[in-house]
């Protein structure tokens, strides 16, 4: 479960978030929806401990516990996902590469005494998946993210959360760019994910992705608050007027 | 990822596992340096002659490159060489008695194995390599070469041995691309070199495998001055490497090699090295190759140790249609100067040259880029192109770039690019947002940033390359 209480977030000196409670259980679909510049993208960054933010008041809890003080690694083997809004490009080391490394640090914080797993099953894991997600298998030996279109970097992104299995995902505007057919093979991921438990916060500033994710709540964040939240009537509410006027 | 960067990250686990920088600085007892005096004498210059039972030519030449060493000055346009105290070091040393080194494994004796064993040698020979001569001190002590080879004519030996085995091809070569009277460390080693590698392929032979050798400095304040002399055929083909990893000292030591490289018409060479002297050597090699007619010449080098290294493999490319290619990385840390780059002289028509470095500095290091390019008046159509990137990964290291082109010729392409890049916080971030430590999400970059180079080594040295970097990245404040 991620609780988190009163945060109060700043960037130099500067104040982006301004208190904001939210509590998110297994299972649970949130989604937060804002105007640009509301706080959202450092809100999804903070959770998983970008070292940018400086954290003025409040607290985060997973399952429990405080993770303030914890790495952004830590933060992750415990369960946590970030999709990122805009992936990062690195040259020199293939998605196959990068993932096989995240998936063994897992391995390895869940069951140190187990052997990693070894490269062809885990190739092999991976192309299956790919196969879903309707992805070339030839980005699996591409460097991470170089040349990839701003729809196969969002896919990716998930492709790397159904390979981690997080309990708690954060989708960081993960609907934006993409077309209608991505946009389905990405929610279907996120669905069936979420089917297992996992708990998710997704960002975004559009409703299309709603149409296809239903979330559970849905917060409307303005200046660094939530102002409105509400269950599912809301989020069909929101979908026909739009949250600008709230 | 690729099948050969996955058998990477498994193969190095075979081997390296438990594998430390103290594995690399590890020290061997050696007493028997007590009996060489420090410091340069023509008496110790005659003395390394005598000993060797070497003809009247090698004393000769010898003499005649003390002489100059005596009389040209210490370079002063690179880093600053002025505590480097000739007196202070040892010049010549032995770690066995025995002449010719060994044939086989078990004759090594043991502290000397063990030494090696702890550096992998015996799988590295195993797994992938044709032929083995380890260089321990200043002698050869192990040997071995597959039949097939010699049955081939090629010769793969200590150049030591070769002065008696081979003299016509011996003295028809050394030091005829490296002059002694080049500069003071190329006279130096004239004077006072011992031991290294002698490989001559003939004439349209093609060795698949690569060729490989050790070398190892162990001694105090010992200076190692092997000489590797290569002699490839025309329309021969080959691939020699050479590791070189050194125990840490309290004083200085000195490295001055020497490696001379003949590509005959249509051959093509590869050399490769991964050089990792400790951090209180001297490096100041010297390494060139004169490329024949449509014959091609590769350098891939790896420099991550010494204190202060000066290294600028140098491409004659004397026919027309040669060509060579230079790729490099180099790793400056902590109290490093890594002053390293490219030598190549255009002379033939239509000739091509290709320069790759990949600089990489950490807490306080300065790597330097030192490149020049000479096109002649002769050179019609030469096309030389150079890429330079460099990774600074905090705010107290350095980078910098001096490039010197002479262009003779109108008809000349020459191209320079540098590119100066910073461990950045955002991709360190995501890589570990995935549960990837930071110092391993660091290594993953900068292994990632020296990829493009690492991947043209042998499967063995790819991977001794990544650890050495997994090394260097312990401990890193990002």
């Amino acid at each position: 479960m991620l609780k988190i209480n009163n945060l109060h977030v700043s960037v130099d000196n500067k104040p982006i978030l301004n208190g904001v409670s939210l509590t998110i259980r297994p299972g649970e679909i949130h989604a937060v929806m804002g105007p640009n510049g509301s706080g959202k993208s450092t809100l999804c960054n903070v959770i998983m401990g970008h070292p940018k933010y400086q954290i003025t008041d409040g607290d985060i809890l997973f399952n429990g516990k405080s993770i303030l003080e914890l790495e952004p690694h830590e933060r992750a083997l415990m369960g946590l996902f970030l999709a990122f809004q805009y992936p990062k490009e690195i040259s020199g080391i293939t998605l196959e590469e990068f993932l096989l490394a995240a998936y063994r640090a897992h391995q390895k914080h869940s069951n140190p005494d187990k052997p990693p797993i070894l490269v062809f099953r885990f190739k092999k894991m991976l192309r299956e998946l790919m196969e879903k997600f309707k992805m070339d298998e030839k980005f699996a030996e591409r460097y991470l993210n170089h040349g990839f279109s701003g729809g196969e970097k969002k896919k990716s992104e998930i492709l790397q959360m159904a390979i981690l299995k997080p309990k708690m995902a954060i989708l960081d505007e993960t609907d934006s760019g993409l077309d209608v057919d991505a946009l389905k093979i990405v929610c279907d991921g996120i669905n069936q994910l979420q089917s297992d438990k996992m708990g998710a916060l997704i960002v975004t500033h559009y409703h299309r992705i709603l149409k296809h994710i239903c979330p559970d709540f849905v917060h409307v964040l303005k200046n660094g608050k939530i102002v409105k939240s509400g269950g599912k009537e809301f989020a069909c509410k929101l979908c026909k007027t739009g949250y600008e006027n709230i | 990822m690729s099948n050969e960067s996955l058998i990477k990250s498994q193969g190095k686990k075979a081997i390296f596992a438990g594998l430390k920088r103290e594995t690399f600085d590890h020290k061997n007892q050696s007493d028997y340096i007590k009996r060489f005096r420090k410091g340069l004498t023509r008496e110790l210059v005659e003395f390394i002659s005598k000993d060797k039972n070497e003809p009247d030519w090698m004393l000769a030449h010898r003499l005649r490159a003390f002489d100059h060493f005596n009389n040209l000055p210490i370079p002063t346009w690179g880093p600053d060489l002025s505590a480097l105290n000739f007196d202070e070091i040892c010049f010549f040393a032995k770690a066995t008695d025995k002449k010719g080194g060994f044939k086989s494994w078990e004759e090594v004796p043991e502290d000397i194995k063990y030494t090696f064993e702890r550096l992998g040698i015996p799988e590295a020979e195993r797994a992938v390599l044709a032929g083995v001569g380890v260089q321990y001190e200043s002698e050869a002590i192990y040997h071995s070469l597959e039949k097939e080879l010699s049955d081939m004519g090629v010769i793969f030996t200590d150049l030591d041995i070769a002065v008696h085995e081979h003299p016509e091809l011996v003295k028809k070569y050394f030091m005829k691309c490296v002059p002694p009277n080049d500069h003071k460390f190329a006279a130096l080693h004239g004077a006072v070199w011992s031991g290294g590698t002698f490989l001559y392929i003939p004439k349209g032979v093609k060795i698949p495998k690569p060729l490989q050798s050790y070398f190892r400095m162990n001694a105090m304040n010992m200076g190692q001055f092997e000489h590797t002399l290569i002699i490839v055929e025309d329309g021969a083909e080959g691939h020699y490497i050479e590791g070189c990893s050194a125990p840490k000292y309290g004083s200085q030591a000195l490295h001055a090699g020497c490696v001379e490289i003949f590509v005959g018409q249509g051959a093509k060479f590869r050399y490769s090295s991964v050089e990792n002297w400790s951090r209180d050597t001297y490096n100041l090699n010297t390494k060139r190759a004169i490329i024949e007619k449509d014959a091609t010449m590769e350098w891939v080098g790896g420099n991550m140790g010494s204190g202060v290294t000066m290294l600028y493999p140098c491409s004659i490319l004397k026919g027309d249609g040669s060509k060579s290619n230079h790729l490099s990385i180099a790793f400056a840390n902590e109290g490093q100067i890594q002053d390293t780059g490219a030598k190549i002289i255009h002379i033939g028509k239509n000739t091509s040259s290709r320069v790759t470095m990949k600089s990489i500095s950490k807490g306080g290091g300065a790597s330097i880029y030192r490149g020049d390019v000479k096109i002649t008046k002769a050179a019609d159509n030469a096309i030389s192109q150079v890429e330079c990137d460099a990774l600074i990964l905090d705010p107290i290291s350095s980078s910098d770039t001096i490039p010197d082109m002479k262009v003779d010729n109108e008809t000349a392409t020459v191209n320079h690019e540098a590119r100066v890049g910073r461990l950045n916080e955002e991709d360190i971030f995501y890589l570990t947002s995935r549960g990837i430590p930071k110092e391993q999400a660091e290594a993953m970059i900068v292994n990632g940033f020296i990829n493009p180079i690492v991947r043209g080594l042998p499967l063995e040295y790819a991977v001794e390359m990544n650890r050495l970097i997994e090394l260097e990245m312990e401990g890193s404040v990002g």
